[in-house]
């Protein structure tokens, strides 16, 4: 076959190289090379920009954030995953449940922020019903619109992203494995710690590392939450961007961006590592 | 062997409790959305839903970018994984990784990065809010790819391209009347989640001041929070319908193989 | 208790019930294993012998009767305490394990130190001819393989009794074969009662010492292959188990008019009366003649036997069995007269 015949099919692929490269690599790229730049030439001031104090004290709420709700998200989420999969697989609590789920996996942003001001905001149902009966204001001086309160709403989606990730490793756990561990006189204790366990927990790390990523990219809940401060990598890329005392300095939100993209890579290098061994023992 | 009744109690519990806490925000939403000024009921934030002409404008807006985004993302993605399977196999982890890379790249970062590019968007074809198509596809790549690709590998496409070519049928005919047919759940997966994640899209929207659903409803949360929460519950409801209605289909069209 | 002072157990199943909603997965099951005993329990999917063997394991509960082992009632120890090897049909390797700790699990569950589970483990996997695989990971290892260090970790423990689960049903013909004589030669070799469940026929008959061909949740016979064989007590069994043809007959009781041949009847058949005898293919004598009662319409050779079916004028094929070189002459379309050995046959209502 000549070289050109052999070459042919692969020209069919260009459309979508194509359109990929002009829209997820170029600004990739643009962001990569923007973070090296300053005044249209290549400096590394915004990436030493990147060490302020500010900048720092932003990175570690992120980390602290990302981590902590990627860690409650886990714990509750196998919780949950746990108490769906000893439904019958077809029934429809099942479906419903992850259906349910897959809405709010997704369901972040605008959306999710309203949801919790409509619950624990100035006005909110809870805040009102709390006031109205314990005479207590868990309003205060609005925590839901600082650190603690992303917290809270992050967990409402990193739940049930757990469970759409880890069930699949849950429901890997032959029944084959209990009963051939019973029958050579474990106690369904000793199956948990010697067998199930360590067998789940690459998929539960992975999950966890995937939860992490999730957080700390997210940018929508967090801007619609809070319009004022930047506690947060995401908000300060956001001030950036368009705020006015930061004019000029679009290079350092390059920078940041940057920071975010090699976080965001080096723990989903990590979650690959991780699900290829399981995806072995789990199949 | 039968869970002890203990158990199932508890169980029982522990669900309940996991129901309250993720149905008590939905429930905070309509209760909110219809309160009146005077502690009573009112449908209004629901019929603004029609009567607000900026939201209106802005669901219609929502809705067409889902449907761009869904026809672009097919027509993109369906004749190139078709494709591939069919006559470059190698490539496929390629494009699985291209396809996934998304995840991994934040939207955050690609509204950050893409001015360059939207620049010569806007100059050569337009400066509508609906030209934001284009990076939403980049952004539903991911859970496309992988709905198609699950329906895909249940069928061996490469047999039945070849049963059908010699029987007379050319490379298009190959593709939109055999398998296509065959993968419609996994189109119809991909499309209803390309459609949720559109409407919830708000990182990108609000950074290069278009004015999509959510950004008018966040916009409208400071002078309007009513209609703005009953506006998210709306929105939501929605593709809480699209995702149900979609595991029915996937129940009724059935597994091909496995 | 150290098992190893009765290599042999006896096992016994009184009365064994168990339905889910309507359907009788048990209808009354009875069964007594000798020790050292191999038995096989036989059937198509459904018939129970799986459920048999779980609530022998203590993985199923009955809703009524008992199960003794070794004269003691066992039917409320719950199934960790049992003292039983069981092997399943796949996947049930440890995948985090290596073969070792796999082999040496049942022995780490009943406290014994590191040391010398290891050595036992070593020991066992020797025993099915695996010792060089002792660090290696289940995904390392094929199918047939796998269930072999499955059946050493079954072992480890010199359980009372070995349950085997269709072990063999996930692999290939090839294996399979080589696999059950490996099966067979170490139940031999440790001497324990063992209780082997299969829907392979061929199986059973090869290797166990007595087999229970069971139906719809019922033991239709429990006998030797032999025995199973030329003597099947039900329509079910002979069927099962085999090939048999369907040819008209007459009873009289005590013997049977078959294609103008008397033969005995085998216990189980109709009283005085027409019927249906069940004819084993090698029974069948075919000889050319052409005033015979049938036509060959084919002939398969497969070896060393050839199987001929011819067709009755009545339109009734038959499939007739003989060693290859004495029906060389019977090409379709000759004219063949039809008769039946003089061997016991079984006579059903028609």
């Amino acid at each position: 076959m000549s070289r050109r015949a052999a070459l042919t099919p692969s020209l069919a692929l260009l459309p979508f190289f194509g359109y990929l490269t002009v829209f997820l690599l170029v600004p990739t790229i643009t962001v990569v090379v923007g973070a090296f730049q300053e005044g249209g030439s290549f400096s590394l001031t915004n990436i030493e920009a990147l060490f302020s104090p500010v900048a720092l004290r932003t990175l570690r709420n992120s980390i602290v954030l990302s981590a902590s709700t990627a860690v409650i998200g886990a714990v509750f989420g196998s919780l949950l995953t746990y108490l769906v999969v000893s439904a019958p697989p077809t029934s429809v609590f099942r479906r419903v449940v992850m259906s349910v789920a897959g809405v709010l996996a997704q369901f972040g942003g605008v959306t999710l922020a309203f949801a919790f001001i409509a619950t624990l905001g100035f006005s909110g149902v809870i805040t009102e019903l709390l006031r109205s009966t314990v005479g207590v204001d868990i309003f205060g001086r609005g925590w839901l619109f600082d650190l603690p309160g992303l917290v809270l709403v992050y967990t409402y989606f990193q739940i049930p992203l757990m469970v759409i990730v880890f069930l699949p490793a849950l429901e890997g756990l032959r029944p084959q494995w209990r009963e051939a561990a019973l029958s050579m006189g474990a106690t369904n204790r000793k199956y948990w710690t010697e067998i199930a366990i360590p067998i789940l927990t690459p998929a539960f790390l992975g999950a966890t590392l995937l939860l992490f990523a999730n957080a700390f990219a997210a940018y929508a809940t967090a801007a619609a939450l809070i319009s004022q401060g930047n506690p947060i990598v995401p908000l300060l890329i956001r001030a950036g961007l368009i705020s006015e005392v930061l004019l000029g300095r679009e290079n350092f939100a390059f920078a940041l961006a940057f920071e975010m993209i090699v976080v965001v890579a080096l723990v989903m290098a990590a979650y690959a590592l991780l699900v290829k061994r399981t995806s072995r023992w789990l199949q | 062997m039968r869970p002890s009744t203990s158990w199932r109690a508890m169980r029982a519990g522990l669900l309940a409790l996991f129901a309250v806490f993720f149905l008590l925000p939905l429930y905070a939403m309509l209760d909110f959305g219809t309160r009146d000024f005077a502690g009573g009921r009112t449908g209004q934030s629901w019929a603004n839903l029609v009567q607000d002409p900026d939201l209106t404008a802005a669901i219609i807006t929502s809705l067409l970018l889902a449907l761009f985004t869904v026809l672009v993302m097919l027509l993109l993605l369906l004749p190139t994984m078709v494709w591939v399977r069919l006559r470059i196999p190698k490539a496929k982890r390629l494009i699985e990784f291209l396809c996934l890379l998304p995840l991994t790249i934040p939207a955050l970062v690609i509204v950050v990065g893409m001015r360059n590019v939207y620049t010569w968007v806007n100059y050569l074809i337009s400066d509508s809010v609906l030209t934001l198509t284009f990076v939403y596809v980049v952004l539903v790549l991911p859970y496309a790819y992988r709905s198609i690709d699950a329906a895909l590998s249940g069928l061996d496409v490469v047999t039945l391209a070849e049963a059908a070519r010699s029987l007379g049928a050319g490379w298009i005919t190959v593709i939109v009347r055999i398998v296509v047919p065959n993968i419609w759940s996994g189109i119809l997966s991909a499309a209803f989640i390309s459609v949720a994640l559109v409407l919830g899209e708000f990182t990108i929207a609000s950074l290069t001041n278009y004015e999509n659903l959510q950004v008018v409803i966040n916009f409208l949360g400071k002078s309007d929070a009513r209609t703005s929460v009953t506006a998210s519950l709306a929105a939501l409801i929605f593709a809480f319908t699209l995702l149900m209605g979609l595991s029915f289909v996937g129940r009724t069209r059935g597994r091909e193989g496995k | 208790m150290a098992a190893s002072e009765t290599p042999g157990t006896e096992v016994v199943l009184e009365g064994l019930t168990r339905h889910y909603g309507t359907v009788h997965a048990l209808d009354g099951l009875d069964l007594r294993i000798e020790p050292g005993e191999m038995v096989a329990l036989l059937g198509p999917s459904g018939c129970g012998k799986t459920t048999a063997l779980r609530i022998l394991a203590g993985l199923e509960t009955t809703d009524s009767g008992r199960v003794w082992v070794g004269g003691k009632d066992i039917t409320e120890v719950p199934a960790n305490k049992r003292d039983m090897g069981m092997v399943f049909q796949a996947y049930s390797l440890f995948p985090h394990m290596t073969v070792l700790d796999n082999v040496a699990f049942g022995l780490k569950m009943r406290g014994v130190g590191a040391h010398e589970r290891a050595n036992r483990a070593a020991e066992v996997l020797d025993l099915v001819g695996l010792g060089t695989q002792r660090a290696r990971y289940a995904h390392q290892l094929s199918g047939g393989q796998q269930q072999r260090v499955a059946l050493a970790r079954a072992l480890a423990i010199e359980p009372q009794v070995l349950l085997l689960d269709e072990p063999l049903s996930a692999l290939d013909a090839k294996v399979r074969a080589q696999l059950r004589e490996e099966i067979r030669r170490v139940q031999l070799e440790v001497g324990r009662t063992t209780v082997f469940v299969t829907h392979d026929q061929e199986e059973a008959l090869a290797i166990a010492d007595r087999v229970g061909v069971m139906s719809s949740g019922k033991l239709e016979q429990i006998a030797t292959p032999e025995e199973l064989y030329n003597a099947p007590r039900t329509q079910f069994v002979a069927e099962f188990v085999g090939l048999t043809n369907r040819i008209d007959a007459i009873s009289d009781g005590a013997t049977a008019q078959i294609l103008g041949n008397t033969v005995p009847l085998l216990e189980g058949s109709v009283g005085r009366g027409p019927g249906v005898a069940l004819v084993r293919p090698e029974a069948l004598v075919l000889t050319p003649d052409p005033a015979g009662n049938a036509t060959v319409v084919s002939h398969s050779f497969l070896g060393s036997l050839s199987r001929v079916v011819c067709v009755f004028d009545g339109g009734r094929p038959v499939t007739a069995q003989s060693p290859s070189a004495a029906s060389t002459g019977l090409v379709p379309g000759t004219r063949v007269a039809v008769t039946v050995a003089p061997a016991p046959v079984l006579v059903v209502p028609a």
